[in-house]
């Protein structure tokens, strides 16, 4: 075995929705701790890798494979993947009435981790985490998503994470409808995420949060693939020039 | 005599064929009969007779029964709900009266051993230790056991099964029963008021709060049972009362009717809370009369679940008959495989400034079936007089159904009322997103189902919550895979 396994490597992967080609080849390494961008316009392709790596059911894996800690996961049930220590920190999470998130965290903590966690000790990391989000006590007893505000959904996401702490943390857009004090909150969420132990994947279509979370490697999406692969610098200079400047550049960076 | 002694029974495996028919249903054991007495099948005049005279009773109620036998004769089946199913109960093949023992004990040490351990099995005595005011365990015809906490014996609350209230307050019974439900207010209405044994008894003096819920629990045990309790409950004025009621029964290939009537009287500025958590196994027809009067300034609350059954009709109704009366109904209803829940609700406001709710919520799966069929009435000068109704249906797969007949009269000007329904998908995205937190498929439905269900469980003492949420879950492991 290698001295340093790749945590998550995808290669040539095809992915269709409803029959439509949406990923074209994709290519990603991931090694254990570092933390990638993936950048790229509306519409690119960035939350079909998402939702592709989560395992959706109407993500169809035509062609390549998706390695994760050293298997195949691409026939797996979400769960199955959540228990291997996967994650996505969805872009629009979904709302379940009468379901209180406090029951539901710890459903799923225990889920992940295989074991009943005691409730002293759960609630002491609960609330160590959400004093880190500047989380107000009463979210517990409220109904999954149901009337939370984009800020409270992205941090209940970013809160489901730090307490899961996965190998990787997929995060779809997880800026996105955030204003820049939201951001700031939730961008210090990720960074304490952010560990040797747990790589993140952030999908992102603006460059703003890379002010707050410095990634290792940037790579631009494009048309169902990453067409270009560099430092966090490069997020600053696709800020600067726009995406068509990497269209017109037409030279995939040949991403191993 | 149609009736005979004791009749031999086959010895089966007792757990064998369940296991092979539903094995997802954990009350669907059975235990080897063994009866003082069972009628034999079908329903003649000497049936209804010989009931009445092993009972002891008073000229009145025989009476009362073969008036009542004459009017199930003639009275059609209904011509609404779900008429196939109704078509096909063989009213010849039932049996109309099983006596389990001698007599209903008040001390569980004391109730045969057969029956006292089914109720083991089913919880029962713990629950009466842990949280309960009182208990009557129903097996068959029957009351078999009984008791009431000594400090509201005490304070006069009586909590008696039916049969004995008759005995020893016949003066009260005499006084209401019926006056709720005559017995020709509908056929099985009038079958029970031929046939009926056991079912609660209670009454509650001016004034006295039972804070703590009374229970009943009901158990068919024999193949081609009928069970036709008879439940009366009368809060006098200002006094306050929850009565919680359970039900299962053994699974079998055939057939069994539970058919019971249950009348509340609510005087004024009393307060009647009545739940049941119905979970007959899935070859239980559920036809069931329950209906509430609610004077001046009176409160009646029914609590009804619907899990089990083949098919349930039932629409627990309340008369708001004195100024500024309040009723609630509260249902939910699981509809599995070959079940359908036909279910809802009837408010009648007679009086103004009454006010009413109903929230009605069910689940269909696996191609089961759940109506919601309700009537708001109200009469000409019943003013300022509010409703609020809600429906909402929940689909597991495309193989399901709901439907919703509201049906509104309203014949007063100066009313508010509101009717609002909806019916959604378990949606594959709420799915994914659960599932994409470690819970597996059948994980992530038991927590979608149960928060769809959250209004009706919170309102359930914690032990029955916990229990119903637990059920929805094997409802739920069932169903998957």
């Amino acid at each position: 075995m290698a001295a340093r396994e790749p945590l998550l490597k995808i290669e040539d992967l095809w992915v269709s929705v409803e029959g439509k080609d949406i990923l074209k080849g994709v290519n990603l390494t991931i090694n254990p701790g570092e933390v990638h961008a993936i950048m790229g316009r509306n519409g690119s392709g960035k939350s079909t890798l998402s939702y592709t790596l989560m395992g959706h059911p109407r993500y169809h894996i035509n062609r390549g494979s998706i390695i994760f800690k050293g298997e195949e996961i691409g026939e797996l049930p979400p769960d199955e993947r959540a228990k291997k220590g996967l994650s996505l920190a969805f872009q629009y999470p979904v709302a379940i009435p009468g379901v209180s998130v406090s029951n539901f965290l710890r459903a799923s903590v225990k889920a992940v981790r295989g074991k009943e966690i005691p409730v002293k000790e759960f609630r002491q990391e609960l609330k160590a985490q959400m004093a880190l989000l500047e989380v107000k006590d009463e979210f517990l007893s409220r109904y999954i998503n149901d009337g939370f505000s984009g800020g409270e959904k992205k941090r209940l996401e970013i809160l489901q994470m730090t307490l899961l702490k996965p190998a990787l943390a997929v995060l779809d857009e997880t800026d996105s409808g955030l204003d820049i004090d939201a951001l700031k909150v939730v961008s210090t969420g990720i960074n304490t995420l952010a560990t040797e132990e747990t790589a993140v994947l952030l999908i992102t279509h603006y460059q703003r949060i890379l002010n707050y979370v410095k990634p290792d490697f940037v790579h631009v999406f494009q048309s169902g693939q990453i067409v270009k692969t560099g430092g966090s610098e490069l997020s600053e200079e696709l800020e600067e020039r726009g995406y068509d400047w990497v269209t017109q550049e037409l030279t995939p960076s040949g991403v191993a | 005599m149609a009736a005979e002694l004791r009749q031999p029974h086959e010895t089966t495996d007792q757990f064998g064929d369940i296991r092979s028919i539903a094995s997802d249903y954990k009350y669907g054991f059975k235990d080897k009969e063994d009866y003082v007495f069972k009628s034999g099948r079908g329903l003649t005049e000497e049936i209804v007779r010989s009931i009445s005279a092993m009972k002891n009773e008073p000229e009145w109620m025989l009476k009362f029964r073969l008036r009542a036998l004459d009017i199930f004769r003639k009275k059609p089946m209904p011509t609404w709900g779900n008429c196939k199913l109704l078509n096909d109960i063989d009213f010849d093949n039932i049996f109309y009266y099983i006596k389990p023992s001698e007599k209903g004990e008040k001390n569980w040490d004391e109730v045969p051993e057969g029956i006292k351990q089914t109720f083991d099995r089913l919880g029962i005595p713990e629950a009466e230790r842990k949280f309960l005011a009182g208990v009557t365990a129903q097996y068959e015809s029957e009351v078999v056991y009984h008791s009431i906490r000594e400090d509201l014996e005490k304070q006069g609350v009586i909590f008696l099964d039916m049969d004995s209230g008759l005995r020893e307050h016949e003066d009260i019974v005499r006084e209401h029963f019926a006056t709720v439900i005559p017995s020709a207010d509908n056929k099985f209405s009038a079958l029970n008021s031929a046939v009926w044994s056991g079912g609660s008894f209670i009454w509650v003096p001016a004034g006295v709060k039972v804070e703590i819920p009374l229970q009943a629990y009901f158990r068919i045990n024999a193949e081609n049972m009928g069970q036709f309790e008879r439940t009366l409950i009368i809060a006098e004025p200002g006094s306050y009362v929850h009565y919680i009621e359970g039900c299962t029964a053994p699974v079998y290939s055939t057939d069994s009717l539970h058919s019971a009537v249950v009348e509340l009287i609510a005087k004024k500025g009393a307060h009647i809370r009545y739940t049941t958590i119905q979970n007959w196994s899935k070859n239980v027809y559920n036809l069931v009369t329950k209906r509430a009067v609610a004077h001046e300034d009176a409160k009646v609350e029914w609590i009804d679940g619907n899990l089990g059954s083949k098919l349930t009709m039932k629409y627990p109704a309340i008369y708001l008959v004195g100024q500024r009366a309040h009723g609630e109904v509260l249902s939910v209803a699981l509809s599995g495989n070959d079940q359908h829940q036909d279910a809802g609700a009837k408010i009648i406001h007679a009086a103004p400034n009454t006010s009413s709710t109903i929230v009605s919520k069910s689940i269909s799966k696996d191609g089961g079936r759940a109506s919601y069929r309700g009537l708001i009435k109200v009469y000409p000068e019943a003013k300022n007089s509010k409703s609020s109704v809600r429906c909402d249906a929940l689909l597991l797969d495309e193989a399901s159904r709901s439907d919703t007949y509201p049906t509104m009269e309203v014949d007063e000007k100066e009313v508010t009322i509101e009717h609002e329904a909806t019916v959604s998908k378990v949606g594959e995205e709420q799915l994914f997103y659960l599932m994409s937190r470690g819970l597996t498929e059948a994980e992530a439905k038991a927590m979608i189902v149960n928060g769809f269900f959250e209004p009706f469980t919170k309102e359930l003492p914690l032990e029955y919550a916990v229990e119903l949420n637990r059920l929805i879950q094997l409802e739920m492991e069932g169903s998957v895979g």
